[in-house]
């Protein structure tokens, strides 16, 4: 079978980011960017479920500048087997993102499309549930457990009280939770072969797609700033703040 | 104008969130429905109908609903949310599940996540971690939209009348199975919903030690929540992370042991009311946001707090 994994370039998650003076954004210039961690676990078990012999072709596919062809690389060097990459400078939502990812899911009918369930930067959480919609696929979101047999795929999902076991149909959407695997490291030989992978190069006309949002970002602003509060020297004095001071317990 | 709030639910109670999530709807205003949408759900109507400030509840009873599958609910909420002006829902998992669903298949964009309302068009939610808050418009024709529940207070559980009105629903996409689920039992409250939490981390060291603080927080009241170390490291099941990728919380107490205070872990508690921080490391970020801070060993420090309360 053949698995449609997405990347997202993001700012790395040790940074701490600043918001810009002007607050129309957080800066990222001279910031550290990588491949969300999300999107590396799906890449990771794209890649398992071609070593168990599931898969046998994989392709990472990146949407935005580009420079997000870096991240398309590092899936490539993690064992994906051709990137793709849409190019557009334009700010993409969720909603252009699913729909983008749709148009190439039309040209390269994948029976799986695995996913981060969200990106680190505008912890959305939503082009996977998106994308299965316009595509009328199944959908296995926050998946800690993947298995295909048979035509179908089994996901056990995190959910809020546990785990959730699902069945469902393929071509199916898979978004991956953080327990689903640990990502393996690239090595420097197979860095090195993925910058002989293909590449393809496509635009959102190439796709037939017009990008566009109905939201307007009107300001980014840094959050209200917490005060470090005092250090207690004994579990005593701790227990005495809580009730008299702070009156919470 | 009317708002629909889908409700969250176990097909037998009513979840807290919910009573967030219309005071998210009251602060935009309008008309307020509340859709229960599941199976044998009747006890879950019941509950609605007395939520106050909502003047019709929908109630929808089908098997293919049962389980809350997105691929089926999606195609009630999409249906019914024609007519409405917003459509919100918590920010539990089911709705995070079904919601963006439902917004594609209305060809809007979503709000995730908003955490207060600014207009009826405008609403400003955490991004990054929530080391940024964005304000955003959207000139969308239907609003769909997730509410952080700890962002608003929750309306009254009780004193609404509101009618309940059968809706049809045989939504069944077809995609899609229920197969087993396994939830964690407990007695303590609700992780999103207690007044006061005790969270462990990394240090803890084992899961055994985690009794510790399962002491303490029976003798507060309290939930225990957990940091991804302790998750990761297997201690504690992965429903009691609090963080950006587990459970966003603002009780009024956060009691934090053995946790370092990585971004990931402050996303999902600094808006706690106190923050107690007891970790023998004193360069701990955690102390940079805690009010209350205790540099001490917490095999010594846990077991002295449990005798003193």
């Amino acid at each position: 079978m053949k698995i449609l994994v997405a990347v997202k370039r993001v700012i790395d998650y040790n940074v701490k980011v600043r918001v810009k003076t002007d607050n129309t954004d957080v800066d990222l210039t001279n910031v550290k960017m990588a491949i969300n961690p999300f999107c590396e676990i799906a890449v990771e078990e794209a890649v398992r479920l071609k070593e168990k012999g599931v898969a046998t072709e994989i392709v990472a596919v990146s949407l935005g500048p580009k420079e997000c062809q870096e991240q398309i690389r590092t899936a490539l060097a993690l064992g994906a087997d051709r990137g793709i990459q849409v190019q557009t400078d334009d700010p993409l939502g969720s909603l252009s993102v699913a729909k983008l990812l749709k148009a190439i899911v039309d040209e390269e009918k994948p029976d799986l499309v695995l996913l981060g369930k969200q990106s680190i930067d505008s912890d959305n959480g939503q082009t996977g549930q998106m994308l299965a919609a316009l595509a009328g696929m199944s959908q296995g979101t926050y998946a800690s457990e993947v298995n295909v047999d048979s035509g179908k795929v089994s996901v056990t999902r995190e959910v809020d009280g546990g785990l959730q076991t699902v069945s469902l149909n393929l071509p199916a959407v898979v978004t991956t939770d953080l327990r689903l695997n640990e990502p393996r490291y690239a090595s420097l030989p197979n860095i090195m072969k993925a910058k002989r992978k293909p590449l393809d190069v496509k635009s959102p006309e190439d796709l037939g797609i017009s990008v566009s949002s109905t939201l307007t970002t009107i300001k980014v602003e840094p959050p209200a700033e917490r005060q470090a509060g005092i250090k207690v020297a004994s579990v005593d004095e701790l227990v005495e703040k809580l009730k008299n001071e702070a009156k919470v317990i | 104008m009317a708002i629909l709030v889908v409700a969250d639910h176990d097909n037998g109670t009513l979840a807290p969130a919910t009573l967030n999530t219309v005071a998210a709807a009251t602060a935009i205003g309008g008309d307020i429905h509340l859709l229960v949408a599941g199976s044998g759900c009747g006890s879950v109507v019941e509950q609605a109908s007395a939520v106050s400030g909502v003047s019709k509840v929908l109630h929808a009873d089908n098997p293919a609903l049962e389980n809350r599958l997105a691929e089926n609910v999606s195609l009630l909420v999409a249906e019914l949310g024609k007519d409405y002006s917003h459509i919100l829902a918590s920010t539990s998992t089911d709705a995070r599940n079904t919601m963006p669903r439902v917004a594609a298949m209305l060809d809007v964009d979503q709000i995730s996540d908003i955490i207060s309302v600014v207009s009826e068009d405008t609403f400003s939610r955490p991004i990054y971690a929530g080391n940024a808050i964005a304000t955003v418009q959207s000139n969308a024709s239907i609003k769909v939209i997730t509410v952080r529940s700890t962002g608003f207070d929750p309306v009254a559980s009780e004193g609404g009348s509101a009618a309940v009105e059968a809706v049809a629903s045989n939504h069944d996409a077809g995609i899609s199975s229920f197969v087993s689920e396994e939830l964690a039992q407990s007695d303590r409250p609700e992780l999103t919903a207690a007044d006061i939490i005790v969270s462990g981390g990394r240090g803890m060291g084992n899961g055994e030690n985690f009794e510790l603080l399962y002491k303490v927080a029976d003798k507060l009241g309290a939930a225990v929540g957990a940091s991804r170390a302790a998750v990761d490291a297997g201690y504690v099941p992965n429903d009691m992370q609090v963080g950006q990728t587990g459970k966003i919380v603002a009780p009024n107490l956060y009691v934090a042991v053995g946790i370092s205070g990585a971004i990931q872990h402050l996303a999902g508690m600094k808006d706690s009311k106190v923050i107690v921080a007891i970790n023998k490391d004193e360069e701990a970020p955690i102390f940079q946001v805690a009010d209350y801070g205790l540099v001490a060993d917490l095999f010594e420090a846990v077991p002295e707090l449990e005798g003193k309360l």
